[in-house]
């Protein structure tokens, strides 16, 4: 972890709640995929933790979701303004289990974090398959990022807008892989475990204090005993969950 | 000029007044991960009980304007794992006296956890946690009489080999009573305030946020009712106080110091900023120079 201060290079919209922000400042305590930074925001008390969409050479990209006061806040912020951030929070995802053709598998605003995960999979030389669920064809944002990677990207819709109609599963159950990486709403979580035919990794939202694990305010129970979403987390394996 | 930032606290020199709170810096592990905690003028850490405990379903926290509320209830690995692994593990970081923060549900559970952290040569002191919001039939239960707080005061006296710091709860009527009801059950110190009562409900749910339904209230707004306490308390007996709610920087220190604080605890701070402690304390020389203050231990109390 570091506490380094970023600088917005850009913040606009994506969708109608969906915003991308730039930051400028030293990226080099993010070491994995699916870690976050934790913000802090003027005029509120506790920083907000927001999962690093992709990071390299001191070029730090997040997308965010505008869901309360603290998001709304940041979604105003200009170009040139200065922001205090900790850094490297979390354990991320672990690579070297993906096998040769993992899928990534997002919800909604659960997305951000695959994006460097199929990075630097797709760097690895692995054949990467992507799918991305939205409620609607307006809310869809960084299908074609994927594609850009050279990932296999699949969208659905829960109301059939765009692409497949339904949920990630519908299109996960016709998809074959080695391995899965997941990120979205526990709802989805709990339909991929059902349908799921490999081992995976699934990363967890949880409201924190800290987000360093000082607080024990996000712990959770596992079948290897309690954990810290924020440290030990917010990845953890299909094995060790306790639904 | 050189400035004395040195304390004391039941006989014990501190470098400078600022600890940690208990609850807020863990075992030490991750901030040490960070800095030199061997800076700090000592640390309590997390609330130990007897057994091992979860604590309380998640959500555990919500935010307030200039604070926040939290029901972690106690999670910790119990009082023979701080023994066995946490203890030695922070000797290889830390080498100064710990504040060892105990809880528990029973008069016997206070009593067993102090004789199991007895006769380590690690901890100074032993803060009795009578004052937690977040767990029933223990913590606060006691705290908020007279009576109670003077019942395990003394049943944790009889175990313990260092001095008795017994950690109140500002949930209470007569903070002073109960400060005064501790002394008299021969507590060597008070600390005060454990956090505050509270709620937040969210308006989309219209449930509480906690899951909880209540927590405890703590962050940089309770200062006031803080200061308000120890200045109460310093009235009241003549064993140490050690001060603490929503001390966030180096004026705030020196603020709770002349309300009757000895010695100042940081909490909510660290939670937001991992180097709050040491900044702080790096920034105490240059406010003492501001407020011609020579040394911290002149002014104690200095605001009665």
């Amino acid at each position: 972890m570091k506490k380094e201060i970023y600088i917005i290079e850009e913040n606009y919209p994506l969708t109608a709640s969906v915003y991308k922000m730039v930051l400028r400042g030293d990226t080099s305590a993010i070491t994995r995929p699916g870690q976050f930074v934790d913000i802090k925001l003027a005029g509120f008390f506790l920083r907000r933790p927001i999962s690093v969409c992709d990071a390299r050479e001191g070029r730090l990209t997040l997308i965010y979701k505008v869901v309360g006061d603290g998001t709304r806040a940041m979604s105003a912020l200009k170009a040139g303004t200065e922001l205090d951030l900790l850094t490297g929070l979390g354990n991320g995802y672990d690579l070297d289990k993906s096998g040769d053709a993992p899928v990534l598998i997002g919800g909604g605003v659960g997305i951000p974090p695959l994006y460097k995960l199929a990075r630097e999979l797709c760097a690895r030389g692995c054949h990467v398959k992507v799918v991305l669920g939205f409620n609607t064809a307006a809310e869809i944002f960084l299908a074609s990022e994927f594609r850009e990677l050279g990932a296999e990207v699949y969208v659905t819709t829960a109301d059939g807008s765009s692409g497949i109609s339904g949920f990630v599963t519908d299109a996960l159950k016709t998809l074959d892989y080695t391995y899965f990486y997941a990120c979205g709403p526990e709802a989805m979580f709990r339909a991929i475990e059902k349908i799921a035919r490999t081992s995976g990794q699934y990363s967890f939202e949880e409201r924190m204090g800290c987000g360093f694990g000082a607080c024990m305010g996000c712990s959770c129970q596992t079948k290897y005993g309690s954990k810290r979403i924020c440290k030990d987390g917010p990845v953890l394996t299909r094995e060790e969950i306790i639904w | 000029m050189v400035r004395d930032t040195s304390t004391k606290l039941c006989g014990i020199r501190l470098d400078n007044p600022v600890i940690p709170a208990s609850g807020t810096f863990g075992y030490g592990q991750e901030f040490a991960a960070l800095y030199d905690i061997n800076c700090l003028g000592a640390f309590s850490f997390k609330g130990t009980t007897l057994e091992a405990r979860f604590g309380n379903p998640t959500p555990r926290i919500a935010e307030t304007p200039a604070g926040m509320i939290n029901a972690v209830g106690l999670q910790n690995p119990g009082v023979d794992h701080v023994t066995e692994y946490e203890l030695p593990q922070l000797k290889q970081v830390y080498n100064k006296k710990i504040m060892a923060n105990i809880s528990g549900f029973s008069l016997e559970e206070y009593v067993e956890v102090t004789r199991r952290l007895a006769g380590q040569e690690q901890i100074g002191w032993f803060e009795v946690n009578i004052s937690c919001p977040n767990v029933h039939g223990g913590g606060m239960a006691f705290g908020t009489t007279a009576r109670g707080a003077a019942e395990v005061t003394a049943a944790v006296k009889k175990a313990a080999d260092k001095p008795v710091i017994m950690k109140l709860s500002p949930n209470v009527t007569d903070i002073a009573a109960i400060a005064r009801a501790c002394e008299e059950a021969g507590a060597d110190g008070i600390s005060l305030i454990n956090t505050l009562l509270g709620m937040r409900i969210d308006l989309r749910s219209r449930k509480p946020v906690i899951a909880n339904t209540m927590g405890g209230f703590s962050g940089h707004a309770v200062l006031p009712v803080a200061l308000r306490m120890v200045y109460q308390v310093y009235e009241a007996v003549k064993i140490p106080v050690v001060g603490m709610g929503g001390v966030t920087n180096a004026d705030e220190v020196i603020e709770m110091m002349l309300a009757g604080a000895c010695a100042v605890e940081i909490g909510a701070a660290n939670l937001v900023d991992p180097y709050a402690c040491r900044d702080v304390i790096a920034a105490l020389p240059q406010a003492m120079e501001k407020y011609g203050i020579k040394s911290l231990q002149e002014i104690i109390g200095g605001a009665h």
